[in-house]
């Protein structure tokens, strides 16, 4: 890759931090929702224990540190819709540069902001007393990476299909929320019906939050080479059809 | 050697809409080149195409000598480009933009901050640098989009309705801008505009478009006389005297008589304007006023389209379908 491309997704990547920093909104929303759901949900659940006296906190608390990051991510990729709409695309896509190179700096921004955010949701939850293994933390960020370049490059799948935000707002409850609700963030997929262990299988997202989970708070459900080869194979393949996608994109 | 060449540009959308029917252009180093046509005509699409946005359906051009299609990084990197909607950061600074501008188009550091602060200053705003995008003005905002154009020292500068939607003053200040540009860094500008006035005032050759093709291509100067003859319009007390002598030169084309004024079709009306006081004068008659009046641009479009340009705020509904319309094709 030349160097002209590297300063573009440099520049991209930073574009990003500065927009992030200076939209209050969307920082105070993006703490406040997912510790509305670990405090409201794990304290509301306190009396119920699951697997091996488990508290519901300690259980909840990987679920949504996956939640935060895929939504920040998901938001990241679908933003291009923005900056098609506001015209900015316009300038990234006439200048001299690999839409490679695009789609990458798009995608480590996107990342960089989910996993900040990603451990913002991990300190809030120490603090609420969820017990994390320390240890953990190292090959969990893995996975948090794995998730956020997953989910960025659906966002970008997304935006260059999408013309408007309100369809970004049918996808979310159509298709970004059942992920979510699906994965075993809120309840153990051992507990569950057949039928629905099988859809949660095919999940992608069930082997993401149960690879955290594991590192975490030390309770795999899925052997952990299982959870690392389907996060892995999928977040790289999703990048190439995001980039294959967005190479198509026209503006 | 053209800076840029078109030839047989046509782009058609979905297999049927013919945005741009069969262009050829050429235009030359250091020229400024106006677009001349109302919302609609190809003018955007033309662009899009010679910036390699756009594969053109059938021809061919060259930018800079590299051809859009087979070429398209080396076109990018010799161009800059103003666009019709603003494609700016908001959440960005002024200066922010430029760097931004300046690290995809791969300048070095150093080139960097001396350019910044040179294209700031070539558009006045320096003082307002560090400021939010999100607060500028309209003018100031396209203002900013030139400078960014300019960064990285293209060799063409493509303007896509430089001042639409700006205010009269702003206007002007903007031309100002653009004629500096093109005198001082010697930047070849291909500009479009549905204003007659702007095409006019900038451009050294205008080529006038409608309905996807061109329907004429001259200097300003040139259009005007092929379209007809200046009016002088004269102020007098007895204008059937002055009438029947004035008819005596060989030099008037036709006059009409409204009742204490006469209109005088001549050639190169400003030459004619003392051997019309001398006519007065033999036949003792006070000229009371004379006003010259050239055909506009308005007119030269009227006869080569039928049609006059409509306005722009009649317009603002149509482009937004347009812009629509053209979303959902791709």
């Amino acid at each position: 890759m030349s160097s002209a491309n590297l300063q573009a997704i440099y520049v991209l990547w930073l574009r990003q931090m500065k927009r992030f920093l200076r939209s209050k909104s969307r920082l105070i929303a993006n703490i406040v929702q997912p510790l509305f759901f670990l405090a409201i949900f794990g304290f509301g659940f306190s009396s119920f224990r699951f697997m091996d006296n488990l508290e519901y906190i300690d259980f909840l608390a990987p679920g949504m540190i996956t939640m935060s990051v895929v939504f920040s991510s998901i938001f990241a990729g679908v933003s291009v819709i923005w900056d098609r709409q506001f015209g900015f695309l316009k300038e990234v896509l006439v200048a001299p540069i690999s839409r490679l190179a695009i789609v990458i700096g798009q995608t480590l921004g996107g990342s960089t902001l989910a996993i900040i955010q990603g451990f913002i949701v991990l300190i809030i939850a120490i603090f609420l007393g969820v017990d994390i293994n320390l240890a953990g933390i190292l090959p969990a960020l893995i996975f948090m990476i794995l998730i956020s370049f997953f989910a960025v490059s659906l966002g970008l799948v997304i935006a260059s299909r999408l013309e408007d935000f309100h369809a970004f707002q049918l996808i979310m409850n159509l298709l970004i929320m059942p992920l979510i609700f699906l994965s075993g963030a809120f309840f153990p997929i051992q507990s569950v019906p057949d039928w629905m262990k099988t859809i949660m299988l095919l999940n992608p997202l069930t082997y993401a939050v149960d690879g955290l989970r594991g590192f975490l708070i030390g309770i795999f459900a899925i052997p952990v080479y299982i959870n690392f080869i389907v996060a892995i194979s999928l977040s790289l393949s999703l990048l190439l059809i995001g980039a294959i996608a967005f190479s198509k994109c026209e503006v | 050697m053209y800076v840029i060449d078109a030839k047989n540009l046509t782009k058609v959308f979905d297999h049927e809409t013919l945005a741009v029917d069969n262009i050829s252009v050429k235009v030359k180093k250091g020229e400024i080149f106006g677009f001349l046509g109302p919302n609609g005509a190809g003018k955007t699409t033309t662009i899009r195409m010679l910036s390699t946005l756009l594969k053109p359906t059938k021809g061919w051009a060259s930018v800079c000598g590299y051809d859009v299609v087979k070429e398209p990084g080396k076109v990018r990197r010799c161009i800059g480009i103003v666009f019709q909607d603003p494609a700016l950061d908001e959440q960005l600074t002024g200066k922010e933009n430029l760097d931004f501008h300046a690290r995809i188009y791969g300048l070095s550091r150093n080139s960097r901050d001396k350019r910044i602060i040179e294209v700031l200053e070539l558009v006045g705003l320096e003082d307002r640098a560090n400021e939010l995008v999100k607060n500028y003005s309209g003018g100031m905002r396209r203002r900013l989009e030139i400078a960014r154009g300019l960064m990285h020292y293209p060799d063409v500068l493509f303007l896509d309705e430089p001042t639409l939607g700006l205010d009269v003053q702003t206007r002007r200040a903007i031309w100002d801008y653009i004629l500096k540009l093109n005198k001082d860094e010697g930047i070849t500008i291909f500009l479009t505009t549905h204003y007659m006035e702007e095409a006019e005032k900038l451009s050294d050759r205008v080529a006038i478009i409608d309905n996807g093709k061109i329907m004429v291509l001259d200097k300003p100067s040139n259009l005007r006389s092929l379209v007809g003859s200046d009016v002088l319009t004269v102020g007098c007390g007895n204008c059937a005297k002055l009438e029947s002598e004035l008819k005596k030169e060989d030099w008037v084309e036709k006059i009409i008589h409204h009742d204490n004024l006469l209109e005088v079709y001549v050639k190169r009306g400003e030459g004619r304007i003392p051997a019309l006081f001398k006519v007065a004068e033999k036949i003792n008659e006070d000229i009371g006023f004379i006003n010259l009046r050239k055909p506009s641009l308005e007119d030269i479009y009227l006869h080569f389209t039928g049609k006059t340009i409509r306005e722009e705020s009649a317009n603002t509904s149509e482009r937004m379908k347009i812009m629509m319309g053209g979303r959902r094709k791709r």
